[in-house]
């Protein structure tokens, strides 16, 4: 099956968003849910990436990633019309959309792409939406236009200042939980350490918090548990019981050391993809 | 073996040696006089193996296969038994009388035939069935010498005529004029492979769906390659697609469509499911999700399908650099863990099971193996918790040894834990091998599919499932097993859809 990047810019410093042949994964996939890459057959890695968006009808879904390793930074130096080798999805268990009442979906960097369909599905669904969207600068401040779109209520800070707000987001999200009546539900989808903080921020008011877990992933099929985190007490695996768990239970401290198992691995990886690309000037 | 009473024993143990006692033997066969007692008397034949301390740092084959004059010799020392009980030891019973005969007169391509009527991953089980607990055990040859390890080696046969079929240019299999009628297989493990290569020679249209984005199932990510080159593996999938036989890969059934979806909406008249086992069962002790602990389908998967032992050099995945690893399980996936590690650098590899050598499920080939590249086996013995530093990093394992009680449901000891043993061993890693449970995708989008309570799917013995036009075999059935069995359940389900199409054309026809 081919899937042909049929358009696709870079939106922040790192950041780029792509539109990605996938008729099937556009046509199933479900808020909530991610897909599993590799740019090519041999050698290359598999990464998780969440389904930013999807059009059934053109059969295509949006895929927003930051460069930080070496798979994403070779996801970048593809151009529209060429090829990813494997995509596979649509995976994990779609978010549980109700109508809560009052919503607040805080979104931190790069994890408003996978916020965004969810804060659009829980408004489709009568919920009032408050969006409290942070990042480091402006110019890593995405997808604000279309969260705006969605929500009810908007809340934009950086963490410098330099746009609108200068606040670490777990600041509003305060705010908005002593707010009386308090929010009903909230989702979180950001920095593994701001999803933590932003835990600790609602525990107090006893808001139920939703968090969706990046995990280091292999298969995505629950075939090797390589995904594994402790959600109270219990192992569980992201990409099949999650990627979405009660951010109240779960053991983020043990989870940010898994996630950077192989942090020098990659990094060397890195290193070396970046200077090959350079002698061959490639490099950006 | 130098002064035993049989000259032959002596005697053939250069390439040159082994030619003329095989020719000798031919003469004396072909003169009428090679008796029974001739035949027991020639010595068995070893395979020719990788140098354990070489084979430490690379992951080519092992075990490199016999020479055409090892073949004949270790053919000749079969007595054509009239009842051949080796084939009652056979899963998919394999002729192996007769082609065990067709090698000793050196009619291989005759031999290969043979056991294609039976099975058709030839170079794959000769290689990874334990024919000790099957055929071989079976073996009047072994049973008159009193040791199971002196039955005629009719797998190391059956990869020998297999592997020179592969080299030569194998027929691809003729498939029937076409049905019109479609055919779904989840999966592409050996028991997939099988049912797809059988339903498309019925001459219907087979489409495979796998889930990962190389097919071949555990044979690809699971076994290694020091094992079972990838090659062979790719071989029997291009014969498929030359068959005519479409593989998609990256669909995962539940995900991408559900098998409803398939059969009402995407017109497949019958469904072969075989996803494999697929859920790593974990040991609930404390430490298990710290860094450097793995389940042996990651630790494997990372290895093997993607090419871990690369990295840096031309592959990406990373994997732990570990230097004390120890492995908990007694299994085939243990051995293969332990032996991957080893392979990867690791400077002790300690396995922990927690009954004695002879209860371990594992080939005796591979714990052989095992042993002889240096793994260190910690017998009755199992781990109580694992041990992390500050940084969340694996440290130690501690365990508790144990002793043999009663024999239990299942007739083996079971293995009673002796009250205040605990002792702790320095690792980086552990790789857990306990087995593998039933992924529940299938069930939970599935409805009216029914399982057992470990989450198998119920099939009858023509593997038909609760649903109508449904067919299921291989581990998804049997829990962990074999791929013969894997293999041998994807041919029956393949005859009994194959039966079912054929009656669903004659009623779609008369309804016409
Ligand atoms: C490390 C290891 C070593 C082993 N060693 C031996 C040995 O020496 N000898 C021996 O006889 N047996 C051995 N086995 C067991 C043997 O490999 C299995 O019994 C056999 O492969 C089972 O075959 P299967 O047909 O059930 O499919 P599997 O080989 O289990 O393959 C199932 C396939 O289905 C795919 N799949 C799963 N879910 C889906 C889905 N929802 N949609 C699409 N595709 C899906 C999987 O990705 C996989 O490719 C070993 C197993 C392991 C793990
Ligand atoms: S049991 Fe052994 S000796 Fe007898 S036919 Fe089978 S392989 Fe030959
Ligand atoms: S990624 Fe393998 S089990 Fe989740």
């Amino acid at each position: 099956m081919s899937h042909r990047i049929v358009s696709k810019k870079q939106i922040g410093p790192d950041v780029f968003w792509a539109r990605v042949e996938a008729p099937l994964i556009a046509q199933a996939r479900r808020p909530g849910q991610f897909i599993i890459l590799s740019v090519d057959n041999d050698g290359s890695e598999r990464i998780p990436l969440t389904i930013a968006g999807a059009d059934p009808t053109t059969g295509t879904i949006e895929l927003i990633w930051q460069r930080v390793g070496k798979t994403t930074a070779r996801l970048a130096q593809l151009n529209e019309g060429e090829q990813i080798a494997n995509v596979a999805g649509p995976l994990g268990t779609p978010t549980h959309i109700a109508r809560f009442g009052t919503v607040v979906c805080v979104g931190g960097g790069i994890g408003n792409a996978p916020l965004l369909p969810i804060a659009t599905a829980l408004r489709q669904a009568g919920n009032r939406v408050i969006s409290i969207l942070g990042a480091r600068d402006k110019s890593r401040m995405i997808l604000e236009d279309r969260f705006a779109e969605v929500s009810d209520e908007m809340i934009v800070c950086t963490d410098d200042g330099s746009y609108k707000r200068k606040a670490l987001v777990t600041e509003p999200l305060k705010e908005v939980c002593q707010r009386s009546p308090k929010p009903d539900h909230v989702f979180v989808i950001g920095p593994t350490l701001m999803m933590k903080f932003c835990c600790e921020t609602t525990r107090p008011f006893g808001v139920p918090t939703e968090v969706s877990l990046n995990t280091i992933m292999v298969d995505g099929t629950g075939m090797c548990g390589g995904c594994r985190v402790e959600v109270g007490g219990q192992a569980k695996f992201v990409c099949v019981d999650g990627p979405e768990f009660d951010g109240h239970k779960v053991n983020f401290d043990l989870m940010i050391k898994r996630i950077n198992a192989y942090k020098r691995q990659e990094q060397q990886a890195y290193e070396e993809y970046k200077q090959h690309q350079c002698k061959v000037g490639l490099g950006n | 073996m130098v002064g035993t009473a049989h000259p032959t024993e002596t005697l053939a143990v250069t390439p040159e040696e082994r030619r003329k006692l095989l020719q000798e033997l031919l003469a004396k066969r072909n003169a009428g006089g090679l008796k029974t007692k001739d035949r027991l008397a020639i010595p068995p034949q070893e395979i020719p193996e990788q140098d354990a301390d070489a084979r430490r740092r690379n992951v080519s084959e092992v075990a490199l296969g016999y020479t055409e004059e090892q073949a004949r010799l270790e053919a000749l020392r079969c007595l054509q038994c009239k009842n051949a009980p080796c084939i009652e030891g056979c899963p998919v019973r394999i002729r192996i009388r007769d082609f065990v005969g067709a090698i000793a007169e050196g009619d291989y391509r005759k031999a290969l035939d043979l056991i294609k009527e039976n099975s058709l991953l030839p170079a794959v089980c000769g290689r990874v069935c334990p024919q000790e607990v099957q055929c071989q055990e079976k073996c009047t040859v072994g049973l008159s010498l009193k040791d199971v390890s002196k039955a005629v080696s009719i797998g190391r046969l059956e990869r020998f005529v297999a592997d020179l079929g592969r080299n030569g240019s194998a027929a691809v299999p003729a498939v029937a004029a076409p049905t019109g009628m479609k055919v779904a297989i989840i999966g592409s493990g050996p028991g997939g492979i099988v049912a797809a290569a059988d339903a498309r020679r019925a001459g219907h249209e087979v489409t495979i769906f796998e889930a990962f984005h190389k097919p071949g199932g555990v044979m690809v990510y699971g076994i290694p390659e020091f094992r079972l080159p990838k090659a062979i593996v790719r071989q029997e999938i291009e014969t498929l697609k030359q068959m005519g036989v479409k593989i998609i890969t990256n669909f995962i059934v539940g995900r991408t469509r559900t098998i409803e979806q398939l059969m009402k909406e995407d017109g497949f008249d019958a469904v072969y499911i075989g996803v494999g086992a697929g859920l790593p069962s974990f040991m609930n002790v404390e430490g298990e999700s710290l860094v450097g602990v793995y389940s042996a389908n990651e630790y494997l998967t990372r290895a093997n399908l993607m090419k871990a032992y690369q990295f840096g050099a031309g592959a990406d995945t990373p994997i732990a650099r570990s230097k004390r690893v120890a492995v908990v399980g007694g299994g085939n996936v243990a051995m293969d863990s332990a032996r991957t590690a080893v392979r990867l650098g690791a400077e002790k590899v300690y396995l922990i099971y927690r009954r004695t050598e002879k209860e371990m499920p594992a080939r005796v080939e591979e714990v052989h193996h095992a042993k002889q590249e240096g793994v260190e086996f910690h017998l009755l013995q199992n781990p109580k918790r694992i041990l992390g530093d500050v940084n969340g990093n694996v440290v130690a394992i501690e365990c508790l040894r144990y002793e043999l009680g009663e024999p239990d449901a299942s007739g083996r000891r079971r293995p009673v834990a002796i009250p205040g043993s605990e002792f702790q061993i320095e690792v980086d890693t552990v790789i857990i091998a306990i087995g593998n449970l039933a992924n529940p995708l299938i069930r939970q989008t599935t409805p009216g599919l029914e399982f057992n309570k470990w989450g198998n799917i119920i099939v009858d013995e023509n593997c038909r499932t609760s649903m109508t036009g449904v067919f299921a075999g291989g581990d998804i059935v049997l829990g962990a097993a074999t791929v013969i069995l894997a293999m041998g359940q994807g041919r029956i389900a393949a005859a009994a859809m194959n039966e079912y199409l054929a009656q669903k054309k004659l009623t779609r026809r008369n309804a016409v």
